[in-house]
C-alpha cells in the first residue's frame, strides 16, 4: 500500500512541475527552493580580458556569486554547494543533463556564457525547470564591464521573477546615515550602498548633522534634513552631480522629508511655535501648501502610490497615532487603535499596506497593517528598531535597530536590518559603520 | 468609618513593605533613583551647566510632555531676571528628547519642549527677538545610558547663548 502511494506521488511531481516550478512569496518559505547556480563559463580569452580591466580572475563565477548571494538571502532560495555539481559550466549551458542536476536535488539550474567582445561584456544565461527538463528562460545582453556587479543583479531580478511571479528587487541601492563616534556626539554622513551592501559610498562629509535621507521614485535625488550652519532644513541631493539645494523657505525648522510618487513634490514637516504641521513643495514652480492645520505634531508624512493619499503620525489624540487624509488635507481618519504609541507609516509600494513603529510596553515593534487600519501584524520585536523602508516590490522591509547601552553607558550600536513581509527570513544587513535610517530605491532596470 | 479607612491604610503598606522586604535591593535603587526623579522628570543637578552665579541652563520634562514644572518655571525665571539684566545677550533655546522615541517625531518634540521654554521667558518679558529655538531630537543624549533616569537627563531644554 505505501509503495503504491510513492509510486502516485513519484509520478504526480513530474506532471505538476510541467506546469513548472513556482514559489509561493505570500507565505514564510520555511522550505526554501533548492536550486543551482552554475559558474557562468568563460573562455580563457574573455578571462584574460576581463582580468586586465577587472581586476577579477574569473567574472563568469564572480557574477555567479553575485547572483546565488542574492537569491539566498531571498530566503525563498536555497542554492546549492557547487563542490556537488557534477556538469561543467559551459557544458551545462549548452545542455543539462537534468538527471545529475536532479541527483543532487536541484529543482532549478541557472547556466550562463560570459564573453568579451568589442571591450564590452555580453552575458547570456538560463534558467532551467529540472524535473521537467525544460528551459524555462534564456537572456542576453551587452554592457560595459565595470556594470558586472548590475548584471548579477538583473539576472537575479530575472530569476525571481520568473520563480516567484513578481518583479525581484536586487538591482536597487539603499541610501542610509553612516554613524561613528560616542552616542552622546555621533558624527552622521549619508552614503550609498547596492542592496547587497557592495560598492558603498559616503556622499557627504560629516561636518554637519544628517538624518532620514530618501530617494525619488527615480533614484537620482535625494532629499534629507541637514543641520548645515546649526538650522534643521530639508535639502535636495543630486546624487551623480552633487549639487544641492534646500527645499523651500521657511521660517524654522523642516524636517521628516519624502518624495509625492510622481516625484514633483516634497512632502515634509514644518515645525514653528511648538506646533509641527505637514506641507508640500512642488519642485517645478516651488509653490507651497499647507496640508494640515492643527496644534499638535503631525510628522513622518508619506504619500499612497497613487498619490491620492496620504498617511501620517499626529499626537492630536494625545499620543502619536496614525492618520489617513485626502491628499489635500481633507478626510483626517484615525486607523491605529491598538495599544501602545503608532509612528513613522510607509505606504506599501503595492498600496495595500501601511508599515509601522510601535512602541508599546518599552518594546518597539515594525509592523504592518491595512490602510484602514485593519489586520495589524508585528514582524519583530526588539528594544529599540523602527523606520522600516519598503523593498520596491513590497515584500521586504529594512529598518534600524539600536541596542541598549550598559550600565556604564557602553555597547551601543546601530544597524541595518531587512524582514520579509511574512515576519520570516530576518538578516542584518553589513555596513562598513553603525547604520540607521535605510530608505530603499526603485527598481534601477525595468 | 475613619479608623477603618487608616486601619485598611495600614494593611496596606503593611503588605506593601512584605513586597519591598523580599527585594531590599531593589528598593534601594529606586530611593537613588528616586532623590534625582520627581515622576519621571529629573530633579538632580549632574548635567546642570550655570549661565550665571545661580542661574541654571537647562529645564528637564516627563516622557513625552512639554509641561513646565513648578522647578523648570523657577530656572526660567532665573534665566529671564539674567537676561533683563544683560540685554546685550541672545540666546538658543535646544529643545532634546530620549531615545524612546522615533526620530522624526522626537525632532518635533525638542521644537515643542524649547517653545515651552521660550514662551515662559517671553511672558517674563524677554522679546522673541533675542530667542531663538533649535530642536536636536534624540541626536545629542548628555548621557548614553539606557535607563530611565538617563533618559530623564536627556528630556530637556537647554539654553546656550548665541553671542
Amino acid at each position: 500500500m505505501t509503495k503504491k502511494i510513492l509510486i502516485l506521488l513519484l509520478i504526480l511531481i513530474p506532471i505538476k512541475a510541467n506546469a513548472l516550478i513556482e514559489v509561493d512569496i505570500t507565505r514564510g518559505n520555511l522550505n526554501p527552493l533548492p536550486l543551482a547556480v552554475s559558474p557562468l563559463s568563460i573562455d580563457e580569452e574573455s578571462r584574460k580580458g576581463f582580468e586586465k580591466i577587472l581586476k577579477k580572475e574569473n567574472i563568469g563565477s564572480e557574477i555567479s556569486n553575485i547572483v546565488e548571494n542574492n537569491l539566498r538571502t531571498s530566503g525563498l532560495f536555497n542554492p546549492l554547494d557547487k563542490k556537488a555539481f557534477l556538469q561543467a559550466p559551459d557544458i551545462a549551458n549548452l545542455k543539462p543533463r537534468f538527471e545529475d542536476w536532479n541527483l543532487i536535488k536541484a529543482q532549478a539550474l541557472i547556466t550562463g556564457k560570459v564573453n568579451y567582445v568589442d571591450d564590452k561584456l555580453r552575458v547570456e544565461f538560463r534558467l532551467w525547470d529540472v524535473l521537467a527538463a525544460k528551459e524555462m528562460m534564456a537572456l542576453a545582453f551587452t554592457t560595459v564591464p565595470s556594470n558586472w556587479r548590475r548584471v548579477g543583479h538583473i539576472i537575479s531580478d530575472k530569476v525571481y521573477e520568473r520563480l516567484t511571479g513578481e518583479k525581484g528587487y536586487f538591482d536597487t541601492r539603499i541610501i542610509y546615515v553612516s554613524e561613528e563616534g560616542p552616542k552622546t556626539q555621533r558624527i552622521k554622513k549619508l552614503a550609498i550602498m547596492d542592496q547587497d551592501g557592495a560598492n558603498n559610498k559616503f556622499l557627504t562629509l560629516g561636518n554637519e548633522l544628517v538624518l532620514t535621507p530618501r530617494f525619488n521614485p527615480a533614484s537620482q535625488m535625494v532629499t534629507y534634513l541637514s543641520y548645515f550652519k546649526n538650522m534643521p532644513r530639508v535639502y535636495l541631493l543630486d546624487i551623480e552631480t552633487g549639487t544641492q539645494e534646500v527645499v523651500g523657505d521657511f521660517p524654522g525648522m523642516t524636517f521628516a522629508p519624502r518624495f509625492s510618487p510622481d516625484g514633483k513634490k516634497i512632502i515634509m514637516s514644518f515645525a514653528k511655535d511648538g506646533k509641527s504641521d505637514i506641507y508640500t513643495m512642488d519642485l517645478e514652480n516651488r509653490i507651497v501648501d499647507k496640508i494640515t492645520n492643527h496644534p499638535s505634531i503631525d510628522t513622518s508624512p508619506s504619500y499612497s502610490p497613487d498619490g491620492k493619499y496620504i498617511t501620517f503620525n499626529s499626537d492630536r489624540s494625545g499620543y502619536q497615532q496614525i492618520y489617513v487624509m485626502k491628499n489635500d488635507g481633507t478626510d483626517v481618519k484615525r486607523i491605529s487603535f491598538g495599544n501602545g504609541l503608532y509612528g513613522t507609516p510607509v505606504w506599501s509600494p503595492r498600496g495595500d499596506l501601511i508599515a509601522f513603529t510601535k512602541l508599546h510596553k518599552g518594546k518597539f515593534y515594525i509592523g504592518v497593517m491595512r490602510t484602514d487600519g485593519s489586520g495589524e501584524r508585528l514582524l519583530t520585536e526588539n528594544y529599540y528598531q523602527e523606520a522600516p523602508s519598503w523593498s520596491p516590490n513590497g515584500r521586504v522591509l529594512i529598518f534600524y535597530r539600536e541596542t541598549k547601552t550598559n550600565s556604564k553607558g557602553e555597547g551601543f550600536s546601530a544597524k541595518l536590518w531587512s524582514i520579509d513581509l511574512t515576519g520570516y527570513n530576518e538578516r542584518q544587513i553589513k555596513t562598513p559603520t553603525d547604520a540607521s535610517d535605510p530608505s530603499w530605491s526603485s527598481l534601477l532596470s525595468n | 468609618m475613619r479608623l477603618v479607612k487608616i486601619l485598611k491604610n495600614t494593611l496596606l503598606v503593611l503588605t506593601a513593605c512584605l513586597v519591598l522586604s523580599a527585594c531590599a535591593t531593589k528598593k534601594e535603587v529606586a530611593t537613588d533613583i528616586q532623590g534625582q526623579m520627581q515622576g519621571d522628570v529629573y530633579t538632580g543637578t549632574d548635567t546642570v551647566e550655570y549661565l550665571a552665579d545661580g542661574v541654571p541652563d537647562r529645564v528637564f520634562f516627563a516622557t513625552n510632555e512639554s509641561i513646565l514644572t513648578t522647578a523648570s518655571r523657577e530656572t526660567l525665571r532665573a534665566q529671564a531676571g539674567w537676561l533683563r539684566k544683560n540685554s546685550n545677550i541672545n540666546v538658543v533655546l535646544e529643545g532634546h528628547a530620549d531615545e524612546r522615541g522615533t526620530r522624526e517625531y522626537n525632532l518635533a518634540l525638542g521644537e515643542r519642549r524649547a517653545n515651552a521654554a521660550k514662551d515662559y521667558l517671553m511672558t517674563y518679558g524677554i522679546s522673541s527677538d533675542r530667542i531663538t529655538v533649535l530642536s536636536y531630537g534624540k541626536e545629542r543624549p548628555v548621557d548614553s545610558g539606557s535607563n530611565p533616569l538617563a533618559w530623564s537627563k536627556n528630556r530637556r531644554s537647554v539654553t546656550v547663548k548665541a553671542n
